[in-house]
């Protein structure tokens, strides 16, 4: 892709030769939604982006997903806050694509759309029992803990057991996990939902289980997260010393890959020395060449897991000598842990909306660098003009906040060249944001501006200043709505 | 206004709470004119006539060193950088695009740079691991890649040259490998 210094050239011949100005909508405020906006702004002065949001809240994940103890990652506000500050920039919070206004209707008021909006289903197992009580998403959970709105009433049962089982060993999980065994004086000063915060105190979880499919040089995770939680106080930390043996494919895999050799590093590190639990510490046991087989309901609670069945595997090599990638494969041997509460984490998925072609299987949009590829059953590939997608909805949900800046910088870059020629423009000026308004006030949308959110920012501020809390998040929608349009 | 207001709370208790967190105070620099063109006029001019340079001047440099950002495209941006200060800081009061998502507290990568003599890189104390943690997920890493934030002016360094990585090339080109979360 060209670069930007180029992009910007273009830009301002363009904006010089163009006296309408062009209306960008952008759908979800997250990271990919926040950056998609400020380079276009910074791009093109003729441009105007409007950013919508189903929630009252803007920022995405960096709210909802980033765990509370993490608040240097979320320093990247400041960032959005200046581009929200742009005056060729709205927010319009609280109104939903699919709900409060269709693909369509964006499509009409809008030179272009850039869809954005995240990552917000799960990919299930495909298992049996998986719908026993006590069994969640790690999404779900994530939401509870962080105040999402719609997980306020999640109530998720930590006392009737002292084990959690997460399935999965990518970073997701290394937050629940960290959620669950670190010390209540730790999280209290940060701004968890004071809901979770409560269920957390009262948790008789002590032992959580990491379950992976595949060894510790497979391992999902980053080093960063590995090294918070294997430095969480007074916890014993188990690895079978078998599962840390390497074999000559695991060699090769480290050698590629710094990430891989450093995180079984850390992990060939942590264990605890002496192996034998003591009496009333945490114990966070990392579970490698096991995959779930089916959950297994409670003896005294109906409908309740009470543990899981896991199936050992063994790793297989697949492709050529260069790129050999290692699989999992059932051994048909199996072993049972038992836990009141199972976490899955294994992956998001996007949800679709209509009128939007979209890849049940990979769960994105079919996108070619960003541009929405229009129905390519009939064989030929074809783009739809003027629409676009950038962050998860684009790659699916990997990737740190980071990288969903180079993913904006390559779907704008396709934006630009489908305004340098001429594709976007159309005959008359689009209604864009005037036209959206209209649209919402007809259907009675209590739309939230980015000042409504700044009252719930201010409000969530001056509650945590009581606490000892850096923000006090409103979870619920009444509230939000409430102290939003006050 | 309103908002730069919550906005600086916000960094406030942010660095209440995390005393581990390296934030350099922007405010402790005088802002500067420097612009490109400027700063490589000056450059040039100190390079070559450092001789003839009047005494007052002298002192004024000295507190300063080189400083040579290339950007995606190959440009060059020559800037003076007071010693003390970080190269993420000293590339956005001179306008060199360079992200700093989390501020310089140690919790991304996008003030990922290049250092391209290894000479000057091996001047550089060695990467803490917080540091390297966040080089694995840097796109586009090299034998001496560093965070710009973690890169602090001092005279040893003058003259070094730091490449801002073509992200967006292995983005698209390279075949991009996912990094999990
Ligand atoms: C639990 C968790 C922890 C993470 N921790 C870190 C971390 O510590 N550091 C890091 O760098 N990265 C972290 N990440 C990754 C990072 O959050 C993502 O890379 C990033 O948020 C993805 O950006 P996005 O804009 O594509 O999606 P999102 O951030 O999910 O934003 C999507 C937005 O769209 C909105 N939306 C959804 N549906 C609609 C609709 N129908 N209409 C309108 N709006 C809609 C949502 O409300 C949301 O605001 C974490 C991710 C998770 C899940």
């Amino acid at each position: 892709m060209k670069s930007f210094g180029k992009i910007r050239r273009i830009a301002r011949c363009f904006s010089t030769t163009s006296s309408c100005p062009l209306r960008i909508c952008v759908v979800g405020s997250g990271p990919a939604g926040f950056y998609t906006a400020e380079k276009l702004l910074k791009a093109y002065q003729s441009v105007e982006v409007d950013i919508i949001d189903r929630l009252p809240t803007p920022f995405g994940l960096v709210r909802s997903g980033v765990a509370p103890d993490h608040p240097e990652t979320k320093v990247v506000i400041n960032q959005f806050l200046r581009v929200a500050q742009n005056e060729r920039c709205s927010f319009f919070g609280n109104v939903s694509l699919g709900s409060s206004v269709t693909l369509l209707e964006l499509r009409n008021m809008y030179n272009a759309v850039v869809l954005a909006y995240g990552a917000e289903s799960d990919r299930s197992l495909g298992i049996p029992k998986e719908e026993l009580a006590g069994i969640y998403a790690a999404r779900e959970f994530v939401w509870w803990y962080n105040g999402h709105p719609d997980c306020r009433s999640l109530a998720p049962d930590l006392k009737s057991s002292d084990t959690a089982v997460i399935l999965g060993q990518g970073n997701v999980a290394l937050d629940v996990a960290r959620i669950l065994l670190r010390q209540i004086e730790e999280l209290a000063r940060t701004d968890i939902a004071s809901h979770a915060l409560a269920a957390l105190e009262e948790s008789s979880i002590r032992k959580v289980y990491l379950v992976g499919r595949r060894g510790p040089v497979q391992a999902a995770c980053t080093a960063k997260e590995l090294r918070e939680i294997l430095g969480i106080k007074d916890l014993g930390v188990y690895i079978k010393a078998a599962d840390l043996v390497t074999t000559p494919a695991d060699e090769i895999e480290m050698k590629n890959s710094r990430i891989r050799r450093r995180v079984h590093e850390l992990l060939s590190k942590a264990v605890t020395p002496g192996c034998a639990p003591v009496a009333g510490q945490r114990e966070l046991h990392f579970v490698f060449f096991r995959k779930p087989d089916m959950f297994l309901e409670s003896d005294d609670k109906s409908g309740h897991a009470g543990g899981i069945r896991l199936e050992k595997t063994a790793l297989k090599g697949v492709g050529d000598d260069e790129s050999v990638r290692q699989v999992a494969v059932g051994t048909g041997e199996y072993e049972d842990i038992s836990c009141g509460l199972a976490l899955k984490s294994i992956g998001y998925k996007s949800v679709a909306v209509d009128g939007l072609p979209f890849d049940t299987y990979k769960g994105i949009v079919p996108n070619d660098r960003g541009r929405v590829l229009a129905d390519a059953s009939c064989g030929h590939v074809q783009h739809d003009i003027g629409l676009y997608v950038c962050g998860w909805l684009k790659r699916g949900p990997t990737g740190i906040i980071g990288t969903n800046l180079h993913c904006a910088e390559e779907t704008i870059s396709c934006i630009s060249d489908d305004i340098n020629r001429g594709a976007l423009a159309s005959g008359s000026t689009k209604p864009g944001r005037e036209g959206l308004r209209q649209v919402l006030d007809s259907r009675n949308t209590r739309v939230v501006p980015f000042d409504g959110w700044g009252k719930i920012d201010c409000e969530e501020r001056r509650r945590g200043s009581l606490k000892n809390k850096p923000r006090e998040k409103l979870a619920t929608w009444e509230e939000l709505l409430e102290v939003a349009c006050r | 206004m309103f908002f730069s207001r919550f906005c600086k709370l916000g960094v406030h208790a942010i660095r209440n709470l995390e005393k581990s967190a390296t934030l350099t105070a922007r405010t402790s620099y005088a802002p500067k004119a420097h612009n490109k063109y400027l700063g490589s006029l000056r450059n040039e001019l100190f390079c070559s006539t450092t001789a003839q340079a009047n005494s007052e001047q002298k002192t004024e440099e000295k507190e300063k060193i080189n400083v040579i950002f290339c950007d995606k495209d190959g440009e060059e941006t020559h800037i003076k950088v007071p010693v003390g200060m970080s190269m993420l800081e000293a590339a956005h009061e001179n306008d060199i695009e360079l992200e700093g998502a989390c501020e310089g507290s140690l919790a991304c990568s996008t003030c990922h740079v290049i250092v391209m003599d290894v000479d000057q890189y091996n001047k550089l104390s060695e990467p803490t691991d917080e540091e390297n943690d966040m080089l694995d997920l840097a796109f586009g890493l090299s034998e001496t890649s560093r965070l710009g934030c973690q890169i602090i002016a001092k005279p040893e360094l003058d003259g070094i040259r730091l490449a801002i990585p073509a992200a967006t090339r292995n983005f698209a080109v390279d075949g991009f490998k996912p990094k999990p979360h």
